[in-house]
């Protein structure tokens, strides 16, 4: 994997993507995690939600992608990835993913990135380690 | 009701997981994975892997029945409802592929409060059936209320 033009300051591809309405009952039979908060509307409203909220970890599953697709889809490539869920993220709103070098090493890249929803803040202070 | 750090260092039974073909494609389909390797077998074998391989995020899969389990435990005593996911981290090793048997362990690390919440924070660790680990993983559940 060739981690070239990825110096110090350089910035990744963003990324956008909205996720469909349906998008949180996929993610939890994909990834087997079915708290009702991501899919039953009438329970997330109980428990004072505006509505189903996305996973977290289908929005970190997003940064991932991020970083591996900019260097040409190798899952390899990703070593490391820290991230802080913060604001929620919410079904059919364009979620933008923004990550940035800024370290090289000698066998990789730092980044840092977050996660946007218009003004919400749904992944922050996102550290990762790209390996060549 | 302050936490109790009697949990702290308790860890739990293994888990087993069988990595399926299609399980993989199910799992790349949902968070946008189109890279070839995670779809098409002929892609990921001329890329160099043994069978058609997981995208990094595919351990929350494998990995989660043994953290369940941790945050589920009584002795841990999380209040579910109360609970968010506040952080994670995953540090990848050898990649996952189809046919791999991967065991997964999880223990409690950390249990501490600030600022009326609590943080639990749980650490896992998956190795494939030749020895390998292929991921290590830092949950950090955060609940609200516990003072």
């Amino acid at each position: 994997m060739s981690l070239e033009g990825l110096d110090e300051g350089a910035e990744l591809p963003e990324l956008r993507v909205t996720p469909d309405k349906y998008l949180p009952n996929r993610y939890a039979g994909a990834s087997g995690d079915f708290n009702p908060i991501h899919i039953d509307p009438e329970f997330a409203r109980q428990v004072g939600l505006p509505g189903v909220i996305l996973h977290g970890l289908y929005s970190m599953a997003l940064v991932a992608r991020a970083h591996t697709h900019a260097v040409g889809g190798d899952p390899r490539s990703l070593a490391r990835l820290r991230v802080q869920f913060r604001g929620m993220g919410m079904p059919e709103q364009e979620i933008v993913i923004q990550t940035k070098v800024v370290e090289r090493t000698e066998h990789g890249a730092i980044t840092r990135s977050e996660a946007t929803q218009g003004e919400n803040r749904i992944i922050r202070n996102g550290e990762g380690e790209l390996r060549a | 009701m302050p936490v109790s750090t009697e949990a702290v260092g308790k860890s739990f039974p293994a888990t087993q997981y069988e990595v399926g073909r299609e399980k993989i494609r199910e799992y790349a389909s949902a968070v946008g994975e189109t890279s070839p390797v995670h779809h098409d077998l002929e892609a990921a074998r001329a890329a160099g892997f043994r069978a058609l391989v997981a995208p990094p995020m595919f351990c929350v899969v494998y990995s989660a029945p043994a953290v369940g389990a941790a945050i589920l435990d009584p002795d841990v005593g999380i209040d579910f409802a109360a609970m968010v996911h506040g952080g994670q981290e995953f540090e990848w090793g050898e990649p996952v592929c189809a046919g791999d048997l991967i065991t997964s362990s999880a223990k409690v690390v950390e249990i501490s409060e600030r600022r009326g919440m609590g943080f639990y924070v749980f650490e896992s660790e998956s190795h494939n059936d030749r020895g390998e680990r292929v991921v290590r993983g830092t949950w950090t559940n955060i609940v609200r209320g516990v003072s």
